[in-house]
């Protein structure tokens, strides 16, 4: 016990660090403007606040639409517990993202712009309006969640009348924008390294972002069965990592299909920087997708676990790539992210991850909380970590 | 009829007036240290760069069918009928997706101000307007600069590069370079030697990002109709299911 408060307060040590220099970092940006927190330029204007804050952001919540697909249009049903989370991370996710984006725009005071002046042949306007609306309908998708908790019948009816067109729309929604974020970067064909820049990026964007999706919904269920001290729903997560082996072979098959159509296969040959990053990517990509092909590896839930951090890693390395490695070539220069960029995105990643506990343990978001709820008030900040094994093999 | 520029670098002798008229009439500080600085910025939107002997002009290209204003998406950027590409600071959200998308690495910001906006040439707009040259044409003094109508300039260009072969690379970059743009070079070197980027497509940009652009309405339509259908017949399914009292 003992033990369990030092890590505990290790954690939070390091969240109230990461929340203060975020807040420093923040201070400084609306005091000093870009230039003065970023180590961005006229030949780099996009760093790691749209790299990783918006580009991955945006994929690691994609296992909101994902589940939402499987439970409720396919009709998979023994998928739902683990729905609610999924959709209440994509929630965060997205609101997430919209306050990383404050932070990037050089007038954050104009983000409703887009939806009033329009250019519907820009990338980045479809875009704005998908995230809008799709975050929207997961506020819609999340709601029954806190209607509930506030015992109100009535608004929870209307939401069972447009649940099923509420969840086509939002998967519509998340699959053009998903794409679109690929898309982004279809007009920089003389900037971004061959090994990146290909027509299929929208198609590429989309299929791992579905994969990270899967990788994220086994990643969270992991992470809330220890620190809610639940049992990992070890079938459901080891169903997800059949799909998403298969996924993830697809995935790469295609990728290096298209690599191979494009002539870049020789450019592996070449000993630069690109090459490497390449290679982590492809590695942290494929690992994963040979292993979990194995089922001795999808029920172990240590392993699992494992698999699903590489592709999110995975896929983080790739976003990377294409938004901040693969474009300094082009753009002749490099670019290292100053610390307040830095700082941002880590207390972004931090208040995520604490948000996220503070409504789970507040609304009911797992199954057997919404029965357990009334017998044992939720102990704060002190969950039993290691009383239940995280899982039965 | 649309206008344009013609810089010819073999007349070009690096004097700068170009730059210094370009300052005055955006009202920027101009002196010897910002003179002696080579790359665009927000306080300095048009250059001369030296290439050896040899001078090279940078300035927004106010390309035909332009990158940043299909990428921008409030439009702040439109291309204006007349010729020039011009930017709405008012409607700017400061998102720098044109930066990150203009082939000619022209559009630069205001990165220390605090309500930054985007900076770059409008070819003088309401000059052009007027019929008046742009500041920079009215301040060159060796014609290295000329501004005009984009027919009457390429015609300029087709008969300096045939009187003088010999003295002419015989090409005009800005002809057909990411669609066509209104800033025309001619030189006597290959263009690549005073710093244009001639690895550009012939296709405009703007192609690109709309070829997936245009997708969309297939995807509402046909993902709709799939997914409605999918879950129609999943649903029903569990539906017969129940109500024969099989699986369920």
């Amino acid at each position: 016990m003992k033990r369990l408060l030092a890590r505990l307060t290790i954690w939070r040590t390091i969240f109230v660090a990461l929340m203060a220099a975020g807040a420093f970092a923040a201070y400084l940006r609306v005091r000093y403007g870009l230039g003065s927190v970023t180590n961005l330029n006229d030949q780099f204007p996009w760093g790691i606040w749209i790299g990783f804050d918006i580009l991955c952001g945006v994929g690691l919540a994609a296992g909101g639409f994902t589940l939402v697909a499987v439970v409720h249009i396919f009709n998979i049903e023994r998928y739902k517990p683990i729905l609610r989370p999924a959709i209440l991370t994509a929630f965060l996710g997205y609101l997430l993202v919209i306050l990383a984006l404050l932070f990037d725009l050089g007038r954050p005071d104009r983000i409703w712009h887009p939806l009033v002046m329009w250019n519907p042949h820009s990338v980045m306007f479809e875009v704005a309006w998908c995230v809008t609306l799709y975050t929207t309908v997961l506020a819609l998708e999340f709601a029954p969640a806190v209607f509930e908790r506030l015992g109100w019948k009535t608004p929870l009816g209307w939401l069972k009348f447009v649940s099923v067109p509420l969840m086509i729309v939002g998967v519509i929604l998340s699959t053009l924008h998903q794409s679109s974020l690929g898309s982004l970067y279809l007009i920089v064909p003389h900037k971004l390294y061959a090994l990146w820049y290909t027509p299929l990026l929208p198609v590429f964007f989309y299929v791992s972002a579905i994969c990270v999706g899967l990788a994220m919904t086994i990643f969270e269920s992991w992470h809330s069965s220890r620190a809610f001290g639940r049992e990992l729903e070890l079938p459901l997560a080891a169903g997800l990592a059949r799909v998403l082996a298969v996924l993830l072979t697809t995935f790469l098959f295609v990728r290096f299909l298209d690599l191979h159509d494009r002539g870049a296969l020789t450019l592996l040959r070449e000993n630069r920087t690109e090459t490497w990053l390449f290679g982590l990517e492809i590695l942290l990509l494929a690992a994963p997708a040979v292993l979990l092909f194995q089922g001795r590896i999808r029920w172990n839930p240590g392993k699992l676990y494992a698999c699903a951090v590489m592709v999110i890693f995975g896929f983080i390395a790739n976003r990377l790539n294409v938004s901040v490695t693969g474009m300094e070539a082009g753009s002749g220069t490099h670019y290292i992210p100053k610390w307040t960029e830095v700082a941002v995105t880590l207390s972004i990643v931090a208040l995520g991850f604490a948000v996220f506990r503070v409504v789970a343990q507040n609304f009911p978001v797992f199954e057997e909380r919404r029965a357990a709820r009334v017998r044992q008030p939720v102990a704060r900040e002190a969950p039993a970590d290691d009383g239940v094994p995280a899982g039965v093999g | 009829m649309p206008k344009a520029i013609l810089y010819d670098s073999t007349l070009c002798v690096g004097c700068k007036a170009c730059e210094g008229a370009c300052a005055e009439r955006w009202r920027l500080p101009y002196d010897d240290k910002v003179a002696a600085e080579s790359r665009l910025s927000a306080h300095k939107l048009t250059t001369i760069q030296t290439f050896g002997e040899r001078y090279s002009r940078r300035l927004c290209m106010h390309c035909a069918d332009p990158a940043c204003a299909s990428v921008c998406p409030v439009g702040a950027l439109q291309k204006t009928a007349l010729g020039p590409v011009v930017y709405d600071a008012g409607k700017c959200m400061g998102c720098r997706y044109c930066m990150l998308a203009c082939p000619f690495q022209v559009p630069v910001y205001e990165w220390h101000n605090r309500l930054p906006k985007v900076r770059k040439c409008d070819m003088c707009y309401e000059r052009q307007i007027a019929g008046k040259p742009t500041a920079c044409a009215a301040a060159c003094p060796t014609g290295a600069t000329v501004c005009g109508e984009r027919e009457a300039l390429i015609a300029e260009a087709r008969r300096r590069l045939a009187e003088k072969p010999g003295d002419y690379y015989q090409r005009i970059y800005g002809l057909k370079e990411a669609g066509g743009t209104s800033v025309l070079y001619i030189s006597a070197v290959p263009f690549e030697q005073i710093g244009l980027r001639t690895n550009l497509s012939q296709q405009p940009m703007p192609a690109l990002t709309w070829r997936a652009l245009s997708l969309v309405p297939d995807v509402v339509s046909v993902g709709t109709v799939l997914l409605g259908g999918v879950w129609w017949i999943t649903n029903r399914r569990d539906e017969v299911a129940r109500k024969e009292g099989g699986r369920q």
